[in-house]
């Protein structure tokens, strides 16, 4: 078949199948289970299709864009170079990865809308806006900061429970402290951005480092970046749940 | 139309700030750093492109389908006509909402055992352990974790018990497992967490727990609304870690039984 070899069609079938474990739940809960008639339909239907759609135009241009780039350069800084630059390779690349996460985009939005539904911001478009950018600027910032931090400790090779129980005891000691309306989405906030372009660029330099640094095992110590880049939002988000 | 295409314009234009910082990361230090001219600066052009359009697509059939579907399953399955109560005059407990933990589990679970970056992961820790932790069986009890992980987070939107106590118990699991657990597998095991929330399930699952908030009396979708993403990335890492453990312990008596 000529048409299964296009791999924009190949793609077009994986993204409907990322999709459809969440179609297959709704629809059989909706037949069994809740059987009454769905409003909108044809709107559901409409959206689905462009999510499948976004979801594959976007798959594919990270494909043939950032992800061939960005893991060949996260091994040629890996491999050489100093350490200065590898450090700031790694914030920026963190920071730009969890910035253009669409799933962050979408969620802050939503946030943005019930902290102004909830009287904690204006009711208005330019106080939503700005809260959104904000929280997501936060949790940028965040990431950056822990891809470097947890390529420091694969340079210095740490153990990796370390530095993740240094952040369990940080969450811990803060939530107290943090307004209860932030609590929430800082802790989601981690999970939420790291998605489909932070993953398998931060995966590819972490492997890559284990790779490059001599009596390092790439299938044991490339990993462990992810979990400080869902940890250190909560700590920052919470943060600026208390500054603002 | 005229208005659709000046919205389709302006979402255009704040996507491509959106992946401005990445594009100049890339870009920037591989011609001033790494001092290499792009091999295909054509096809980079284009996928970028591809990028910039997906995700403005993707978000538009997130707000038309995504976001929709999660609040309507959670008004559904929270409306008193469905559930045969009157909240009005009697006291609803929380167990009458099994529905909703039973759906946001099958979620969690369908959605775990069908994520590809899952695999990926499965496969890796089968081979680091050399086959004494299989694939699949990593696979389902992440997917099991998962379940359990939404269906705990739901109750806690219903009870409006108190977020922080239950991570931070799941982090004190964490810490207690890490030390028994087989210490290749200990990074690998973290990561997982972040691994299984994908793009289309945190906003299906972020609606959801928005929706239940709002329906459910006494709930504030400001408060009780968010959080049911910090259960679903948690509770894959208290299941990788102990399935980990059991597959050693098994495999170790097996070779201890039969020499």
């Amino acid at each position: 078949m000529p048409l299964l070899n296009n791999p924009f069609i190949r793609q077009l079938f994986s993204s409907f199948l990322d999709l459809a474990p969440i179609l297959a739940v709704v629809i059989i809960f909706q037949v069994f289970v809740i059987q009454q008639p769905i409003p909108d339909v044809a709107e559901l239907i409409i959206g689905t299709f462009l999510v499948v759609l976004g979801l594959t135009l976007f798959v594919q241009g990270l494909e043939q864009s950032l992800f061939p780039l960005g893991e060949s350069m996260a091994y040629a800084f890996a491999r050489k170079g100093s350490l200065l630059w590898l450090l700031a390779f790694a914030f920026c690349l963190g920071f730009g990865a969890a910035i253009a996460e669409p799933a962050l985009i979408a969620v802050a939005d939503k946030a943005a809308n019930i902290a102004a539904t909830g009287g904690l911001i204006e009711q208005s478009g330019v106080a939503k806006d700005s809260y959104a950018l904000g929280l997501r600027v936060t949790v940028a910032l965040s990431i950056g900061f822990a891809i470097l931090v947890g390529v420091f400790r694969i340079i210095r090779g740490w153990p990796v429970h370390y530095p993740v129980f240094a952040g369990f005891g940080c969450v811990a000691v803060m939530t107290p402290f943090a307004p209860d309306e932030i609590i929430g989405i800082a802790y989601d906030s981690g999970a939420i951005a790291t998605s489909t372009i932070t993953v398998p660029l931060v995966t590819a330099l972490g492997v890559g480092l284990a790779t490059a640094i001599k009596g390092r095992n790439p299938m044991t110590d490339g990993f462990g970046l992810i979990v400080f880049a869902v940890l250190m939002p909560m700590i920052f988000v919470m943060a600026y749940g208390m500054i603002i | 139309m005229i208005e659709w295409s000046i919205h389709l314009l302006m979402e255009l234009l704040q996507t491509c700030r959106d992946i401005l910082p990445i594009a100049i990361t890339i870009i920037g230090f591989q011609l001033l750093v790494i001092r290499r001219p792009l091999a295909h600066p054509k096809r980079t052009l284009i996928g970028f492109f591809y990028v910039l359009l997906g995700i403005v697509v993707f978000l538009e059939g997130l707000d038309m389908a995504l976001f929709p579907l999660g609040s309507l399953m959670a008004s559904q399955l929270t409306a008193p006509e469905f559930l045969g109560i009157n909240p009005v005059n009697q006291p609803v407990s929380w167990f009458t909402y099994s529905w909703v933990y039973v759906f946001a589990a099958s979620i969690g679970f369908a959605t775990a055992l069908a994520e590809p970056a899952l695999l990926a992961v499965a496969i890796k820790v089968e081979q680091i352990s050399g086959g004494t932790i299989p694939a699949w069986g990593l696979r389902i009890s992440v997917a099991i974790g998962v379940a359990l992980g939404l269906a705990l987070g739901t109750f806690r939107i219903v009870t409006g018990l108190d977020l922080s106590f239950f991570i931070i118990a799941g982090y004190v699991i964490v810490t207690i497992q890490t030390y028994f657990a087989p210490k290749m597998i200990i990074g690998l095991a973290y990561d997982s967490g972040g691994v299984t929330t994908s793009m289309v399930t945190v906003p299906l699952v972020t609606a959801l727990g928005l929706g239940l908030a709002e329906a459910i009396p006494g709930r504030n979708p400001l408060l009780d609304g968010f959080g049911l993403i910090a259960f679903a990335s948690l509770f894959p890492i208290i299941a990788v870690l102990g399935y980990a453990q059991i597959a050693q312990w098994l495999s170790r008596n097996k070779t201890s039984s039969n020499p």
